[in-house]
């Protein structure tokens, strides 16, 4: 049957499973708006294009499914940068489709042409310019096929006006995308499999290194059953929060800069690292030639080009990291490391009193005790969506996330603005779920204008905003770093219950610990979104830290009761 | 250290940039680059030499892999190797054409083009012969210097990139007809 572009579009859409899209209007994506009336597809109207990418985004991320964003040309496609960029460097599907100027006009700078193919080249999976209606249904399908398979990613495809305007044939089976499957990684050799068991089978003090890898490759059970077999603790990477659970015995939390100083002890004295979808990230391995020096190091990895980036291994695996530990299983031997945890246990021990959780309530609201209480109300079960900053890496300490996908924040990118509108897309995707957005008084002034989509959309998101009237990061940074120059960290913000008045939503303020629990109760059981404030002390730091550089058992620890920040390596 | 990488790509408007993009994205340095057509229609074969260590050649050639229009990808062993370059150069003739004529014999290049002082030089050979022509003839005045870049070819047998290549023949790259930018 002979369709306009735009129909094909849709029509592709549908195939490939798309029942929600995330998009704005305008000009060049005119034809393609209109005809999505005829198809059965939600359509969720944004206030700014960077907050569609973030809703497919957390759309992407709660769901496992790929997020689709519609804009159009020129600044509705260069809006789109910040969301990609987000997305591509936590290897998040999603699928673009911009508009484009008529293909007569390419290049003549026309209204409203921008060279988004050329500009999102670096920060998408692959990307492609359509100008023919024929050539729409193949670049959509592979478009899919690229986000979604090997390491996930961004994907953008811009449609010319005319393209979208001008008739063709779906052949959909012609339309078959083959090209992604040019470079899906091999098994690892067995060679090399054999080695990592004999390592496995003969470590005395390993430790497994919990990435997003795990949620993307679903293979939970399968690193469960290895570290149960063989008795071996798993820190986990910010994103891997949420892929293993946090309550399991064996584990340990989150490691890096601001893991707590058991986890980063547990890494530096390990005699084997077993890296499993993560990427030894900077913030993860701090200064590396003094990252885990006595490990031998077996990293499994489905994207070849990370293995031997930043700390060389000793058995690269590439592959999918299910299949990998599949065939790994059967000869792991089971083994007792009592001594090993027991060690890691004493240090974690000391630790518990310098917890802030643990201090008494002294009248002042901490940003942790928040996380904390947030934790305990919601019985941990909440899908949280983060923003970036000290509230992220306080959620990250206090929340703690024993199911799957149910920690949603930006890591590579450290996107501000990204939590209200990525909560949005979580929602959508779970309406089932209990929606939490946290975020700073700074990022949250970002992308708030999105408190009118979940309005208009009637999405129900709950929202505590930990203000703290700085950039809270940035200035503990300037406090430790810049000799406590402020430089332009401090912030105002609007009257949040108020802001709540006007975009019509319940909104609330706390500023002490006591009325917590209360004004959680209330935003719950709201119909619609509801915001609470929560005024925290102003000046408060995120511990331990590891300073950027620092090698990564160089924490600066949390002050203890008796509030002295210490430094050094010897926890005990 | 010089790495040679032969990559095989979708012959595709676009698909250089995404290679050179790649290159500078990584801060690989890129010593040369040369494109041309193949042996199989709808295919380029880029020959990229890189100034760098092995690990990081090799994380090139990961990361190579990761390109949708990319093929296949080769990283040629030392040694072993054809490598060919095409220098054409315009000398002056003032203090002698004949003794000009003369080194472009010894080096075995051609004599393409001749003017009242100067004359055009071709010449094909190894990285290492071009330079010691162009080391030879620069006391006599280079006027003009224009070099390809490195082809290159592994010695022997054929690759097992090609091999590959030829076993997936069946596959249409460029399927999608859209232009891949």
């Amino acid at each position: 049957m002979d369709r306009t572009g735009a129909q094909i579009i849709w029509e592709c859409l549908l195939r490939e499973g798309v029942e929600t899209v995330f998009g704005y209007p305008g000009g060049a994506i005119l034809p393609t708006y209109d005809a999505m009336t005829e198809y059965p597809i939600r359509h969720v109207l944004v206030r700014h294009e960077q907050s569609a990418v973030h809703m497919a985004d957390g759309f992407a991320r709660a769901s496992g499914r790929t997020g689709v964003v519609v804009a159009t040309s020129g600044p509705g496609a260069t809006n789109l940068v910040t969301g990609l960029a987000t997305a591509m460097l936590d290897s998040i599907p999603l699928v673009a489709i911009t508009g484009q100027v008529g293909s007569g006009l390419l290049g003549t700078d026309a209204f409203q042409e921008v060279d988004i193919t050329g500009i999102t080249l670096p920060i998408t999976k692959h990307n492609y310019l359509v100008t023919r209606a024929q050539d729409i249904a193949p670049a959509i399908r592979e478009a899919f096929a690229v986000a979604t398979s090997g390491r996930p990613g961004p994907v953008l495809v811009d449609i010319t006006k005319d393209a979208q305007q001008g008739r063709a044939t779906l052949d959909w089976e012609g339309a078959a995308p083959t090209r992604h499957l040019r470079h899906i990684p091999p098994s690892p050799k067995q060679v090399d499999l054999d080695r990592a068991l004999a390592m496995i089978n003969a470590a005395q003090r390993p430790v497994i290194l919990a990435g997003h890898g795990i949620q993307l490759s679903g293979a939970r059970a399968e690193v469960l059953a290895l570290a149960e077999l063989a008795q071996i603790p798993f820190a986990e990477t910010l994103l891997g929060l949420g892929a293993v659970p946090a309550s399991h015995v064996l584990s340990l939390g989150m490691m890096g800069m601001h893991g707590e100083s058991w986890v980063n002890q547990a890494i530096q004295e390990a005699d084997l690292l077993i890296a499993l979808g993560m990427r030894f990230d900077d913030r993860v391995t701090g200064r590396l030639k003094e990252y885990a020096p006595n490990a031998l190091k077996i990293h499994v990895d489905i994207d070849a080009s990370e293995i031997n980036k930043l700390v060389p291994v000793d058995v690269p695996l590439g592959g999918d990291l299910k299949q990998v530990l599949q065939a790994m299983l059967p000869a792991v031997k089971a083994a007792d490391h009592t001594p090993w945890l027991e060690r890691i246990r004493s240090w974690r021990g000391d630790s518990a009193v310098r917890d802030i959780k643990n201090l008494p309530d002294d009248g002042h609201l901490y940003a942790a005790h928040v996380m904390h209480d947030l934790w305990k109300i919601t019985k941990g079960e909440a899908v949280v969506v983060t923003d970036v900053g000290q509230h992220q890496m306080w959620e990250a300490q206090y929340y703690h996330h024993d199911g799957e996908r149910s920690l949603i924040t930006s890591g590579g990118a450290g996107t501000m603005g990204f939590a209200l509108p990525a909560a949005i897309g979580a929602k959508l995707a779970r309406p089932e779920a209990e929606v939490w957005v946290v975020a700073g008084d700074g990022g949250f002034q970002m992308t708030f204008a999105e408190l009118m989509t979940a309005v208009q959309e009637g999405v129900k998101v709950n929202i505590a905003v930990i203000n703290n009237g700085y950039l809270g990061m940035v200035r503990q940074w300037q406090a430790l770093f810049y000799e406590g120059r402020y430089a332009a960290t401090p912030i105002l913000s609007p009257d949040f219950v108020k802001l709540a008045e006007a975009f019509g939503i319940h909104g609330q303020r706390v500023d002490k610990r006591s009325d917590l629990a209360v004004a959680v109760a209330l935003a719950r059981q709201q119909p619609g979104t509801a915001l609470i404030e929560f005024k925290v002390e102003q000046e408060d730091s995120v511990y331990p830290m590891v300073a950027a550089g620092a090698a990564l058992h160089d924490m600066i620890r949390r002050p203890s009761p008796s509030p002295i920040a210490e430094t050094g390596s010897d926890p005990v | 250290m010089s790495h040679v990488l032969v990559i095989y790509t979708d012959d595709e408007p676009g698909v250089l940039t995404r290679v050179a993009m790649l290159f500078r994205r990584r801060g690989f340095n890129i010593h040369s680059l040369t494109v041309g057509p193949t042996e199989r229609v709808h295919v380029s074969r880029m020959t990229v030499v890189v100034d760098t260590d092995e690990a990081t050649a090799r994380r090139a050639v990961e990361h190579l892999r990761k390109l949708v229009n990319v093929l296949e990808v080769q990283q040629l062993g030392h040694g072993r190797n054809v490598v060919r370059d095409l220098a054409l150069l315009r000398v002056s003739t003032r203090q002698g054409r004949s003794e000009v004529l003369q080194l472009v014999q010894v080096f075995r290049a051609n004599v393409v083009d001749i003017a009242d002082d100067s004359v055009v030089i071709e010449c094909t050979g190894s990285l290492g012969k071009i330079e010691a022509l162009v080391d030879s003839l620069r006391p006599f005045g280079i006027l003009e210097l224009g070099r390809t870049g490195a082809v290159a070819m592994a010695r022997g047998e054929r690759s097992e990139a090609s091999n590959r290549l030829a076993a997936s023949a069946v596959e249409a790259p460029g399927s999608s007809g859209a232009m891949s930018v």
